[in-house]
């Protein structure tokens, strides 16, 4: 057993857990944010992705406790009160249709904006299709999902 | 009304998915909850000789093992497919018996042999790795060709030859000769690559039995939680319906895989009952590949005639499709009334004939999903008119122009009725919105970039609205196929709409408050749309085939006919007029040509009140109804793709995608849009990357997404859409169903486009770079030859 102690959605959280527990059941199993999800074991979907001190990772592929100390945001924490820019984005251009993908989409979103905003690069078409690589959707066909970022960047 | 039919209304549901509130299986927890895991074949063909648990239930934390002798010992019965179909000698279909978990024999990889009930799902994991399992392995056979060969090894003893059955359609005869007469006949050899639905929620169960009540409850990620009630009291025996409630809460996608009540829901449910806790199992991905119910895997060889001025003459067909291991609950019908009787696709064809032997093979089981049949009819009837204006040196829009269906309603020679479609006017709003005009010199600008250009067209029809109850019946349904509604309008005039169709990102939410938005005028936030509980709603044959808008809206708007009258009727007696004169108008109920009104919710307080009602009226304002289509719906529309191969490395990229879709009315057109891009990239899923793969022995190769190529992001463009609407005559909204169109459409226009850039017809779905780099080089063999 390990005992961690993470900053997750701005709260204090400590748990002892299994050391073997994953991030993402460490998120849905201990701390029962569900919004956060699992669509495979090989580190492809990112439907589990979050921001571990401020950068995108798939939590189904981090340790609970190699991120002791760590401060952690998932889907349930981005928006302070309104809706973050982002997941309205996704809702004014149909981002979404069975919401699986969802949350690892907006992470995944929200960090490549930033990164590119913070790098000084131009968010283009090709540059949000090229960093989805690692986040799959069966639904949207990608179409309103490049939309939908394309629409944040801008008021991000 | 802004919100009405029509309108680009945003999603009402969106809400909960977007700040992760969604509510999917996997995410309920139950008090005194176990998880259950598998025990499964490593082999695709094995005798079960012996089970030893002993070690796995002395593990701490196991809570139970138990077996298929166990569970049929119990009297939980076989599975079933629930459509029978006849060889073409009159012999029924060959089914050979599938117990959720296996006795004595296992027949593909992942069959299930026990099941280990645990304190967590670590726990359950490791101790199913623990038990033993004895197995004499028996030769395997994976691929449909094989399975008919003589001497193949046999999947089950009441199926000789693996042959479930050979089933034919059409004159067979006078398609034969119909073809010899042909100025031109065109012979094409395909195969409809095997496909992993792969909806990204993988499948979960968590079933409860309350001892007291002697009563069970299923959570479960299922498109029509009734039917799966319905499949588990009267063929499973797991509980009486009564006894039996089953809710399929958020669902992450479906796209048919989720319709089937599979071993693992039957086996949860009965392990409750044994253990007296709740079970929860979910999933995992490797797991999904193994068992989810896999699509398409046809081997089709046919022959098409033209005449001398290019009009179809005949058209014979002879496919070979791959059931898997079991007969999966509709897998009979996707291959035969799915199939063989879309394949007069959009043309005027006189003569058809089709054959189709379903084979048993030592994989697992193949059934309906996102389009079942029709893809497989569509890819073979567009990959034909393609290559056949190739041959005779004709302009494919043209060909496909001479041999339209013009008039309506129009009876096909494989049992379909079309109502209504504008063929002509699809393919030119397509070639206008593709600038057809302009791809001589997109293709001459490529070559100068090293890339060969290429353009295929799809026109594409499909039968949704799925189905007449009393015509499928015929054809050997176990079920009917119409869909129910209630509509209860509540005292304060806000309005209920229970459903027995099941959204699973479809947008019912939405889109189903639209349609009574536009009748009532009632604002949409102020409707509620109830579903996926058997609990809440009287009844419901779910969602798939593209038949949620044309039958399930249906079954809405035939409720609210009646609330409706019941409505008028009130009015009429408060407002002390005339029924005939009610208007029901912008939320207000009035009397027409007067100031005479009453406000929506005044009369849903009168009908609850009662203190005034029409004598004899029942008191109360809610109705039900059942509402059974009279016909399929035919959607259809014309695809163009456009794709550039790189002759180095054979990579494709499709650079546009142009759609044109006659779906009858629009509710949202927003959703309908949302719905043809995502079938369109499973078409070019279809087209380029996706394959299941399973060696000669049985063993599944692609048990991964790093084997099994999802579309990503970058692999498909934004997509041109288009509508060109034709209404349905046969339902009253007009509606004919957009869920499963670009699924049908895309991949023959993709390979079409692809066999154009490369100049040869001869390739295979999925088009990989490997694949195309072959074609092109021995297409260009016989010319650096000389
Ligand atoms: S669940 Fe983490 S990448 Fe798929
Ligand atoms: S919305 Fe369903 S997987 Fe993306």
């Amino acid at each position: 057993m390990a005992t961690i102690s993470m900053t997750v959605n701005g709260k204090a959280v400590k748990r002892a857990v299994p050391d073997n527990t994953l991030l993402s059941e460490f998120l849905r199993e201990h701390l029962r944010l569900t919004g956060t999800h699992v669509g495979c074991d090989t580190s492809q979907c990112g439907a589990c992705v979050v921001h571990v001190d401020g950068r995108a990772i798939k939590s189904c592929t981090a340790l609970a406790a190699s991120l002791d100390g760590a401060t952690v945001t998932t889907i349930e924490g981005l928006a302070n009160g309104d809706l973050h820019p982002m997941q309205k984005a996704f809702n004014d251009n149909h981002g979404l249709q069975c919401g699986f993908c969802t949350p690892g989409m907006i992470m995944s979103g929200v960090d490549m904006v930033a990164r590119y905003k913070a790098e000084g690069r131009e968010l283009t078409e090709a540059a949000i299709r090229h960093e989805l690589e690692g986040n799959i959707c069966r639904c949207t066909g990608y179409h309103n999902i490049v939309k939908s970022i394309q629409q944040a960047a801008a008021e991000m | 009304m802004s919100d009405g039919i029509g309108a680009r209304v945003k999603r009402k549901e969106d809400k909960r998915f977007i700040t992760g509130k969604g509510k999917y299986t996997d995410d309920i927890r139950m008090e005194n909850q176990a998880y259950a895991a598998f025990v499964r074949s490593p082999h695709a063909h094995a005798k079960v000789k012996g089970i030893d648990a002993s070690a796995a239930e002395a593990m701490e934390g196991v809570v139970a093992v138990l077996t298929g002798a166990q569970l049929t010992g119990d009297g939980i019965g076989n599975l079933i497919c629930g459509w029978a179909i006849n060889s073409k000698d009159g012999s029924p279909m060959n089914m050979g018996p599938w117990s959720a978990l296996a006795t004595d024999r296992v027949r593909y990889v992942g069959d299930a042999v026990a099941v280990v009930i645990a304190d967590s799902q670590k726990l359950a994991r490791n101790a199913a790795e623990a038990v033993v399992v004895d197995y004499e392995e028996l030769p395997a056979v994976a691929h449909a060709d094989r399975a008919l060969a003589k001497g193949a090894p046999q999947v089950h003893d009441n199926a000789p030859g693996n042959l479930i059955y050979d089933w034919g359609i059409g004159d067979d005869a006078a398609t034969q000769a119909a073809l010899k007469g042909s100025a031109h006949v065109t012979e094409l050899h395909v195969t409809n690559n095997r496909l992993s639905p792969n909806p990204m929620e993988p499948r979960s169960a968590v079933a409860t039995y309350d001892e007291a009540e002697d009563h069970y409850t299923l959570y479960t990620t299922s498109q029509n939680p009734h039917v799966a009630r319905l499949v588990l009291s009267a063929f499973y025996n797991v509980a009486p319906e009564h006894k039996l409630r089953v809710i399929a809460p958020d669902v992450g996608g479906g796209f048919g895989s989720k319709i089937y009540i599979y071993p693992e829901e039957i086996t949860c449910l009965w392990a409750s009952m044994k253990t007296k806790r709740s079970v929860k199992w979910t999933s995992d991905r490797t797991e999904a590949f193994m068992t989810d119910a896999h699509g398409r895997d046809h081997i089709t060889t046919a022959k098409m005639g033209f005449d001398k001025d290019g009009k179809i003459t005949g058209f014979h067909v002879d496919t070979v499709a791959n059931f898997g291991a079991y007969m999966s609950l509709f897998s009979s019908a996707v291959p035969t009334y799915l199939y063989a009787t879309l394949l007069s696709g959009q043309y005027d064809i006189h003569n058809i004939y089709c054959n189709v032997r379903a084979v048993y093979t030592n994989t697992v089981p193949v059934d309906a999903y996102r389009g079942a049949g029709r893809p497989e009819a569509c890819y073979l009837i567009e990959r034909m008119m393609e290559t056949a204006a190739r041959e005779m040196g004709m302009d494919p829009a043209e060909l496909r122009r001479r041999n339209f269906i013009q008039s309506f309603p129009h009876q096909t020679p494989v049992i379909m009725n079309y109502d209504s479609g504008d063929f002509p006017g699809n393919l030119d709003k397509a070639l206008k919105a593709a600038d057809i005009a302009g791809f001589p010199a997109r293709k001459a600008e490529a070559a100068k970039r090293g890339k060969l250009r290429g353009i295929g067209y799809s026109c594409y029809i499909e039968a949704c609205g799925i189905a007449p109850s009393a015509a499928v019946g015929s054809l050997g349904a176990g079920v009917g196929l119409w869909e129910s509604a209630e509509v209860r309008v509540n005292p304060v005039g806000t309005i209920e709409i229970l459903t027995g169709s099941h959204s699973h990102g479809q947008g019912h939410e939405t889109t189903f408050a639209q349609i009574v938005s536009d009748r009532f005028g009632v604002p949409i936030d102020n409707v509620s749309i109830v579903h996926g509980d058997t609990d809440k709603v009287q009844m419901g044959m779910g969602t798939y085939g593209s038949r949620s808008g044309a039958v399930g809206m249906s079954a809405i708007v035939k409720a609210m006919d009646k609330v409706e009258a019941k409505v008028k009727k009130i009015a009429a007696h408060v407002l002390e007029a005339s029924e005939d004169d009610i208007v029901i108008e912008g939320g207000e109920v009035k009397v027409a040509g007067t100031d005479r009104k009453m406000a929506w919710h005044e009369v849903g307080l009168a009908a609850y009140t009662a203190h005034n009602l029409p004598a004899g009226m029942e008191p109360g304002l809610k109705e039900g109804a059942f509402y059974d289509p009279v016909n399929f719906t035919f959607p259809a529309g014309a695809y163009i793709a456009e794709v550039e191969v790189d002759p180095d490395t054979g990579v494709t990229k499709i650079v546009q995608f142009t759609a044109a879709d006659d779906f009858g009315t629009i509710i949202n057109p927003n959703i309908v849009e949302g719905q043809v891009h995502g079938g369109v990239a499973q078409g070019i899923g279809q087209a380029i990357l996706e394959q299941v793969v399973y060696d000669e022995g049985g063993q599944l190769l692609t048990g991964s997404y790093m084997d099994y190529a999802m579309p990503r992001a970058d692999d498909v463009p934004f997509y041109t859409i288009e509508h060109n609407t034709t209404v349905c005559p046969n339902n009253p909204l007009g509606i004919k169903g957009c869920g499963e169109a670009g699924a049908i459409g895309a991949p023959p226009a993709v390979i079409n486009a692809i066999t154009d850039a490369i100049g040869t017809n001869d390739l295979q779905m999925p088009a990989t770079p490997a694949r195309v780099w072959a074609a092109l080089n021995a297409a260009r063999a016989p010319m650096a030859a000389e």
